[in-house]
């Protein structure tokens, strides 16, 4: 080890993120210069100054690169099936309405597969975190299109180039009625961590994209070099503008990528929506289901 | 940072200084930290680590400031500070003295 | 424990089958539900979606079945017993989630109200062409338990009784309705709360630093811990060890997808159900579920109008099967008959139990209609001679 350290310091320090972590499993599986292991990070430190209580804080992710954040962050975690993460997640806020419900999954599961779930908890504003880890491919699998591929873009299954137009996943979620939308890349740490701890601090459908690098797929099969070089070029080319319309936020290949947050403005949840309408309709006779959750207890 | 004079609150101003840890054997040699660190106080070292790759290291010795970005943007967590509780005073020489930042 | 009377409408009731089943769900204790219109099936969510406001339930109508399912798995581990109800098509959709059921080992029940495929098929009409599939409808290996009800009153009993099978062991439970019985309309008797006992979630006690999700002790099946409790636990559809981690090597696959088998297998005893009339001295048995076995009473009727001595099994409990009851019938009588709205499935597994010793006879039906009980007759004859 490199320490740089005054004699009067404790033999082991630990590193800050480690008790938000599963540090029996970690060296992780991501590749080297991947951004994943960066958001999770900043998650972890925006639970960190969020006060939350972390034992009612649970985690959903489906299938891919990103979809295994769920198994390195200690909190009640699960790794589901392919794009199901999101109504998963539903039947844990509605089921035991006192949680923090937090999807982290990539492009692919969230807007390929999952692209149904995703516009549908928009609209209804169920209460959940989503952060959606953008790599512009379906990384665990070897590098196919997904539907944030930029157009052009070599990848395994478009080698000669993407000729489908991506979604604009801000722009999606805005249309869709997420109160909260914004966007931010694996560089802009401080400000992810900040826009977490803002949508954490929220309810209902928050959505935040962090474009991330995937060195070993994207950048390799697009020859745009390393991680770091990825990071160079989100730093040149990023624009943060909060408040922007989210329609401009389209991303071409290398193109600029706008950032920020998009849309900020809370908006009744599906749970007060329903609560809301059966107290107007059923009076005295509506019996919510407490915070705590459905589950009949023994005696 | 230069000075062309002594700032006013140089007396009760602090730079914080924190002492840098690096976990070599987690670092999968991306040199994000390297590269966004704004006092460039790392650069990659000429030894690997357990599993080949080219670990950080400090090559200038007490001129972390605290402010957290190589922790904060390492996707390994494998590099952090730990401010250190006695921040070196500024003084007039001292301001002089001290390189200024090359890049960001 | 006891039913919680606020969701119990005791007293004699002229509904069919399927708010019979709704009805049975919430006297069970469900109080999530996430489902799909899909005809025969909607009655039981409509009904739900009528009594949920007024007993602390929750309904929601999901997008498509892969979600409805998938949230009935998210909200069984907030320790909520929750379902799903489907047909078919939804059934088919379904079937990766309940081998996330399976593979996470979360109790759930899926109420499949069987109409006649393949594909779209005959949606107002009958079948019983899903008992394979109940079984075998998700990749990999796993183990279900699947219940049929012959009755709208079964329907209400027996619902009770899948809800605390998959309770008990952590298994999604498919309920196998058909139209006919779902769509019949029969005096169901539902009986006061204190004489509903109901199986509640089997939570640890064990703090969550010496808690382990999926560790069995003495009992076969790993104790419960619910999301929001503290314990922190990781559930993954991947294979994994004790912990819940991740653990994909063949040793880690080896273990887990034999306890996963056992759960059910090894206890099959336990779990299997039937009803059985006039089999001791059978020269034929009918082996029947559902409404075929409704049916099928009145073709033993007929045979024994013939001077034959016939018995019928009906399943109860169709998954797990009752090999061993079979294996002893096939030694004893000179042929099994076994009617069902579909082209052959349980007569399959019969004929496998029997293993040659007696002659089984399949009365298939395409689907659409129940047998004419004459068709059902004949075939007991023919076998009897």
């Amino acid at each position: 080890m490199t320490i740089e350290i005054r004699p009067d310091y404790a033999e082991t320090v630990e590193h800050p993120v480690s008790p938000y972590l599963r540090m029996d499993r970690i060296p992780h599986v991501w590749c080297p210069g991947c951004g994943i292991g960066t958001v999770v990070r900043c998650y972890a430190s925006a639970l960190e100054r969020s006060g939350l209580d972390l034992d009612k804080v649970a985690v959903v992710s489906g299938i891919g690169c990103s979809g295994r954040a769920a198994g390195y962050l200690k909190l009640d975690g699960f790794h589901t099936t392919h794009g199901r993460a999101i109504p998963f997640a539903t039947g844990l806020e509605l089921g035991r309405p006192e949680l923090t419900v937090t999807v982290i999954s990539g492009d692919g599961d969230l807007i390929g597969i999952g692209g149904n779930h995703f516009i549908h908890a928009a609209r209804r504003n169920l209460d959940m975190l989503v952060i959606l880890i953008n790599n512009f491919i379906y990384g665990m699998t070897g590098g196919q299109n997904g539907p944030t591929t930029p157009l052009d873009a070599i990848s395994s299954t478009m080698p000669f180039g993407n000729f489908e137009i991506p979604f604009n996943m801000p722009h999606l979620a805005a249309s869709s009625g997420a109160p909260y939308v914004a966007r931010w890349t694996s560089l802009h740490t401080r400000r992810l961590t900040w826009s977490i701890e803002d949508a954490l601090e929220r309810t209902g459908f928050r959505f935040i994209e962090v474009v991330a690098p995937c060195p070993v797929l994207y950048l390799r099969l697009n020859k745009l070099g390393q991680g770091i070089d990825r990071m160079r070029y989100y730093h040149d080319n990023a624009e943060i503008r909060n408040g922007a319309d989210p329609s401009e936020a389209d991303i071409d290949f290398q193109g600029r990528i706008l950032c920020g947050v998009f849309v900020d403005k809370p908006r009744p949840t599906y749970r007060e929506l329903m609560q809301a309408h059966y107290r107007e309709v059923l009076g005295d006779e509506y019996v919510p289901m407490p915070s705590e959750g459905g589950m009949i207890h023994g005696e | 940072m230069e000075f062309w004079r002594t700032p006013l609150d140089a007396d009760r101003v602090r730079e914080p200084r924190a002492d840098v840890y690096v976990l070599e054997d987690r670092c999968k040699g991306c040199e994000f930290c390297v590269e966004y660190c704004p006092r460039d106080v790392l650069a990659m070292a000429e030894h690997f680590n357990s599993k080949g790759y080219h670990p950080p290291m400090v090559v200038k010795t007490g001129e972390c400031l605290n402010c957290n970005m190589c922790e904060a943007i390492c996707p390994d967590y494998a590099i952090f500070t730990v401010k250190l509780p006695e921040a070196l005073p500024a003084t007039a020489l001292q301001i002089a003295g001290v390189s200024r930042s090359s890049s960001s | 424990m006891m039913a919680d009377p606020v969701g119990v409408l005791t007293g004699p009731h002229y509904m069919d089958g399927d708010v019979a089943c709704g009805e049975g769900a919430i006297a069970a204790g469900c109080r999530f539900v996430a489902g799909y219109p899909i005809t025969p099936s909607t009655e039981v969510v409509e009904r739900i979606s009528h009594r949920f406001p007024r007993v602390g339930g929750t309904f929601i109508q999901m997008e498509d079945e892969l979600a409805s399912m998938a949230a009935v798995v998210g909200s069984s581990w907030t320790g909520t017993k929750s379902m799903t109800v489907t047909s078919g098509p939804g059934f088919s959709l379904m079937m990766e989630n309940i081998g996330l059921a399976a593979m996470m080992e979360t109790p759930c029940v899926v109420v499949n109200v069987q109409r006649a495929g393949p594909s779209t098929g005959l949606p107002t009409m009958v079948g019983q062409a899903d008992v394979m599939q109940a079984r075998w409808g998700s990749h990999g290996d796993y183990e279900i338990i699947a219940l049929s009800p012959e009755s709208p009153q079964e329907a209400f009993d027996l619902m009770i009784d899948a809800f605390n099978l998959a309770e008990l062991y952590r298994v999604p439970t498919i309920f196998l309705m058909d139209e006919c019985v779902g769509h019949m309309t029969e005096k169901v008797m539902i009986r006061p709360a204190e004489q509903i006992e109901i199986e509640p979630r089997r939570l640890t006690k064990l703090p969550p630093d010496d808690f382990m999700p999926y560790k069995v002790n003495d009992h076969p099946v790993p104790e419960f811990a619910r999301v929001g409790d503290g314990y922190r636990f990781h559930a993954t559809g991947l294979t994994h060890d004790e912990r819940g981690y991740p653990a994909m090597t063949v040793a880690a696959q080896e273990e887990h997808v034999f306890r996963l088998s056992d759960k059910i297998r090894a206890q099959a005893d336990d779990i299997v159900r039937f009803e059985e009339e006039g089999v001791e001295d059978a020269d034929v048995v009918v082996v029947s579920y559902g409404i075929t076995a409704r049916v099928a009473r009145a073709s033993i009727d007929l045979a024994r109008d013939q001077g034959l001595k016939v018995g019928s099994l009906r399943l109860v409990v169709v998954w797990p099967f009752p090999e061993n009851r079979i294996r002893e019938l096939a030694g004893s009588v000179r042929g099994i008959v076994v009617p069902e709205i579909n082209l052959g499935q349980i007569v399959l597994e019969v004929e496998r139990c029997a293993a040659g010793n007696t002659r089984v006879v399949g009365v298939p039906h395409a689907g659409g209609a129940v047998h004419d009980p004459a068709t059902i007759a004949a075939a007991i004859v023919e076998v009897a001679r």
